[in-house]
């Protein structure tokens, strides 16, 4: 499974949502109806299945589906 | 000052024979066990490897998204599952004009013992950044009316009562009592319960309070039989919606059955077992007929706490009798946990459900497994099964370590 995949499925599981409506662009907060406590969660469980530390000043920036998989993509082989 | 008279207008229920009232009632009636042995983990390396548990419980099911069922604990799920079930049941729509007169009041004895232990091994497995930001609002017990709150609009009093095994009695107590002194309009009120876990499990094993008669699970809780050997932990919910006579009838509701008096007393004895000569259950089964302006004659019909311990049935028969007297022998007295296990926090709203239900339907229902009698245990429980017999007062014991009794009494609506 490609990387986008994975983070598709993870934000799927955590938020509730569709496949269809995680789209690059959208937004966890104004679009996929993420709290900060999603996001956390949504955080952690990306760092669990990447094996990855992400720092909190790095996760405020993750803002859409986009910002989350290119961010696993750098940081990961 | 005359006393407000109040009254039960919805029932719901939870349980391990059955996903709703009706299902529930129907199995009671038909002398069916909900124990069977242990789905929700590896039982194997324990002592009891049997419990009642809600079989097959999909909140999804009930109305709970998926999104917010992963961030409840069980015993939350159970909560608004029987709510929203509950509020039908009443016939009653919360809006923004009644929404703060609609109190949540529910009884938890533990609350999420399953979160602690899933994030207690994530702590230990793979340290502090690990625990996510759900484990507190997922185990603290108040999220059960919380979370009630939250899907059903209820903005009145939200609150969790904590009594061990009388949780659910003392939480009704006190919605009763917070109606009658006009501090709320209606209540959500009774309790709920969810610790089959390993952690609930190993720790009543540990006190030597569960049986252990893995073999032959329905046959396992057997109170006031000579050869019951402990309780079987049960889980789920048992609700009511009560409220003022007046309101009921201004609405038109469906009236169940009323709720006239509440008792509850503490044993200043011991950690787990309940006095010896029974008088802290007397105590609190006295309060609350007096309460009622009434004498113990009035009584006839106990829903006994009946766990299938050697300890509660021989004090709670000795109490019965101490406030009985000689009719003690002929009251139809009925322990349901021989049938859906001992549901903890839980046991006084499902087995108020039953009592409830005993009064509205001319129906009290049968003790199973009462086989070969006790000779401590002589009084009349219901052994050969359910029977037509309408009842005007049933009283509703509740008993709970730390020495906690509380008792209700219901009586039979007659009509106005």
């Amino acid at each position: 499974m490609s990387v986008e995949a994975k983070v598709q499925k993870i934000i799927m599981d955590q938020l509730g949502v569709s496949a269809d409506e995680v789209k690059p662009e959208a937004s966890f907060v104004e679009d996929l109806g993420a709290d900060s406590l999603d996001l956390t969660e949504l955080i952690m469980a990306m760092e669990e299945e990447f094996s990855l530390e992400i720092d909190d000043e790095e996760a405020q920036k993750l803002l859409k589906v986009k910002d989350a998989v290119s961010y696993v993509e750098k940081h990961t082989e | 000052m005359t006393k407000k008279r109040v009254v039960i207008t919805g029932l719901s229920a939870l349980s391990p024979i059955g996903g709703n009232l009706a299902e529930t009632w129907d199995n009671l009636l038909a002398g069916k066990s909900g124990i069977a042995p242990i789905s929700a983990f590896d039982a194997s390396a324990f002592a009891a490897r049997i419990a009642g548990e809600v079989k097959d419980f999909n909140p999804e099911a009930y109305d709970i998204p998926m999104k917010q069922a992963r961030r409840m604990d069980r015993f939350v799920q159970f909560a608004v599952a029987t709510s929203m079930m509950l509020l039908k049941d009443a016939d009653f729509i919360i809006d923004d004009k009644n929404a703060e007169d609609v109190s949540v009041l529910l009884g938890v004895g533990l609350g999420g013992l399953k979160t602690i232990e899933d994030f207690h091994t994530r702590l230990v497995e793979a340290g502090p950044n690990k625990i996510s930001p759900f484990m507190i609002p997922m185990l603290i017990s108040n999220m059960g009316p919380g979370q009630v709150s939250i899907f059903t609009g209820a903005r009145g009093q939200n609150a969790v009562i904590t009594s061990a095994c009388a949780s659910a009695m003392h939480a009704i107590g006190y919605a009763y009592s917070e109606i009658l002194l006009g501090r709320t309009e209606f209540a959500i009120t009774g309790g709920v319960e969810a610790v089959v876990t390993p952690m609930g499990i190993s720790g009543f094993t540990a006190l030597k309070a569960l049986s252990t008669a893995n073999d032959t699970p329905e046959k396992a809780s057997r109170p006031f039989d000579l050869n019951r050997n402990g309780f079987v932990m049960g889980e789920g919910a048992g609700i009511l919606f009560i409220e003022s006579l007046e309101s009921a009838q201004k609405r038109g509701a469906k009236i169940y059955a009323e709720i006239v008096g509440f008792g509850a007393t503490g044993d200043a004895y011991h950690m787990t077992a309940p006095r010896d000569d029974g008088e802290g259950m007397a105590g609190a089964m006295r309060k609350a007929v007096q309460d009622a302006g009434l004498t113990p004659d009035a009584v006839d019909h106990i829903n006994a706490h009946g766990t299938s311990t050697s300890l509660n049935d021989a004090a709670e028969t000795k109490a019965i009798k101490k406030v009985f007297g000689k009719r003690a022998y002929d009251i139809p007295i009925c322990a349901n946990k021989s049938q859906v296990g001992h549901l903890l926090g839980a046991a006084g709203g499902i087995e108020s459900v039953f009592a409830i239900l005993s009064l509205y339907k001319g129906i009290i229902p049968g003790t199973i497994n009462y086989e070969t009698p006790d000779p401590e245990c002589d009084l009349n429980y219901m052994g050969s099964g359910p029977q037509k017999i309408q009842a005007e007062y049933a009283l509703c014991n509740s008993f709970g370590f730390g020495g906690t009794n509380a008792c209700i009494l219901y009586k039979h609506y007659q009509g106005s």
